[in-house]
């Protein structure tokens, strides 16, 4: 891996692979949404109004605006994840859709950025979504300190992105996928403080949860919704920022092992 | 149009492409021949400049690879051996979404694609999914698409494995219309048959190394006895003791079967005749005879 590990090298040409992945999507736009929004939706939802209804406030907020916040980052999470385990893999492994167009006068780089910033799309439409129904049931401190969360929307799903590269750069199959759910999504979605403040954790608990990605998502996008300036903006945009570079720049070298040999 | 000098690929200890030279002059049919295993797919990733050699240069298209990669392959079409046409598409968008990786604008790509429709036979079907396509249209459509950007070389690894002789046929009478225009066409085959119509000069590799170069004539006139008996049936060990050696100037056993290179079938033909119960095929010799010389009869895994 060593000998392939290099910084990407980044071109324009990158542009008709993303292109490629809009237009597929947008045959399919309206089921791929619903199948990307409902299920959070549902949760924030039936939880938000459900629990919400039988507690006081948390941290300072209604249950239903405490986890609409997190559902955005979650949400942001889920999708970014989702396109570049399950999809990519497909185009990558199952379809040849890669070498095909490694064939033309584009490179490996080329390829996963397009790749990468599709997921950061697909994020953004996820983590828009979410904000649109937030906007419509009123769920915010101020409006326009709500839009800075797109910016974290997408600095989110280019985290989580890079991140899956990764995984999908040592699949051998898409059951290998349920491991990084099992062990990373999963937990992460209950350490972080999406469902419950991370502060009802005991205190080793918290430790970590302080290092996970999730976390500095959440930290970003909650103060945001509420209407507050959030703590410590540069550590958690310098954090995403990290996992998702040092996770692209891992995944590149080793899907470089993995198709160019 | 392209040039390979000692050209070297190893992967670990083990050398798949050993120190190859190769010349293939514009408008020209080049075939590489190879049992499995031989270095084939290998030396075309190596000519795309997708993977690095160890040694040797490679100048394809006036273009230097695995330097300039991506210059080169603008001139390239690739038709792979295993298709990989874009499933989510149908067949007049998958040829415009692969003009787009060549940056080709889309007033540039629709005026395009009616030719290449009609070149694949495709015409009725531009608006199918990949899934409804039998697996001759598909690689028709793999080839069109390989013209999309009207490159002035083309690579084709394997194009007719898996078709039946009717696509097959199709392929070549396709092929053989690209090389009318004047394309230069490099291909990788294991079908002689495949190789010997469609070639104008061809290399044999095997462990990586060229073991023959030249047109499939010329290879078959330099490397072998022109007519070949095949001798099988009862009796085959008689005869063989008391007549191969004389009238075969070369032979070889293969399971039940005698294969006698001569250069004078009918003495061999008439010896025959007093053997009824020995079966016999004379043929005259061709390039599997010469392919199978060079690189012998043993399973390549």
């Amino acid at each position: 891996m060593i000998k392939h590990l290099r910084l990407p090298q980044l071109s324009w040409r990158f542009i008709p692979v993303w292109q490629r992945n809009y237009l597929v999507w947008k045959k399919l736009a309206i089921p791929s949404l619903l199948g990307n929004l409902a299920d959070p939706m549902l949760y924030m939802l039936g939880l938000g109004y459900g629990l919400g209804s039988l507690m006081p406030d948390v941290a300072g907020m209604p249950y239903i605006t405490f986890l609409a916040a997190g559902t955005v980052a979650y949400s942001t999470m889920n999708a970014a994840t989702f396109e570049v385990l399950y999809s990519s893999f497909s185009r990558m492994h199952v379809q040849r859709t890669w070498d095909a167009i490694m064939n033309a006068p584009l490179t490996l780089d080329d390829v996963m950025l397009g790749e990468l910033t599709w997921a950061v799309a697909k994020s953004l439409l996820s983590g828009v979504a979410i904000l649109a129904v937030i906007w419509g049931l009123g769920l915010y401190g101020h409006f326009w300190m709500t839009l800075w969360i797109i910016p974290v929307v997408a600095l989110v799903g280019f985290c989580f992105g890079g991140l899956g590269l990764v995984m999908n750069a040592v699949s051998p199959s898409y059951d290998f996928f349920l491991y990084y759910f099992s062990l990373v999504i999963t937990p992460m979605v209950l350490l972080c403080g999406v469902f419950f403040p991370v502060s009802q954790l005991p205190l080793p608990v918290q430790a970590v949860s302080a290092w996970l990605p999730l976390t500095h998502a959440i930290d970003l996008a909650r103060p945001l919704v509420v209407g507050n300036v959030p703590d410590d903006i540069v550590l958690h945009v310098v954090a995403l920022l990290i996992y998702g570079s040092v996770g692209y720049v891992i995944a590149l070298a080793l899907t470089r092992k993995r198709l160019l040999k | 149009m392209l040039t390979v000098r000692g050209l070297t690929k190893k992967y670990g200890a083990t050398e798949v492409v050993r120190g190859l030279d190769l010349t293939v002059r514009r408008g020209e049919c080049f075939g590489l021949l190879g049992p499995n295993g031989a270095g084939k797919t290998t030396t075309l990733r190596l000519l795309l400049g997708l993977i690095e050699p160890d040694a040797g240069s490679i100048e394809l298209a006036g273009i230097a690879v695995p330097q300039h990669a991506r210059e080169a392959r603008m001139k390239v079409g690739v038709v792979p051996q295993m298709d990989n046409l874009d499933p989510d598409f149908s067949v007049r968008e998958n040829l415009f979404a692969y003009g787009r990786y060549f940056n080709m604008e889309r007033a540039a790509i629709a005026a395009r694609v009616p030719e290449l429709l009609e070149f694949a036979g495709l015409a009725s079907k531009a608006d199918a999914q990949i899934a409804q396509l039998s697996g001759g249209m598909k690689r028709r459509l793999t080839l069109a698409r390989a013209l999309v950007h009207d490159p002035d070389i083309l690579f084709l690894d394997e194009p007719t494995t898996g078709l039946d002789p009717q696509a097959r046929h199709l392929i070549w009478q396709g092929l053989r219309r690209l090389i009318a225009d004047g394309k230069t066409i490099v291909l990788t085959t294991h079908f002689m048959e495949e190789a010997e119509r469609l070639t104008d000069r061809l290399a044999i590799l095997d462990h990586g190394r060229l073991v023959a170069e030249g047109a499939p004539r010329a290879l078959i006139e330099s490397h072998i006895e022109p007519a070949v008996v095949e001798v099988y049936g009862e009796g085959l060990e008689v005869w063989m003791r008391d007549h191969a050696s004389q009238v075969c100037q070369r032979s070889e056993t293969v399971g039940e079967t005698l294969f006698c290179y001569t250069g004078n079938a009918e003495r061999v033909i008439d010896t025959l005749k007093q053997a009824p119960a020995l079966r016999y095929l004379h043929r005259p010799s061709n390039l599997e005879d010469v392919f199978l010389k060079l690189t012998g009869r043993d399973l390549r895994d």
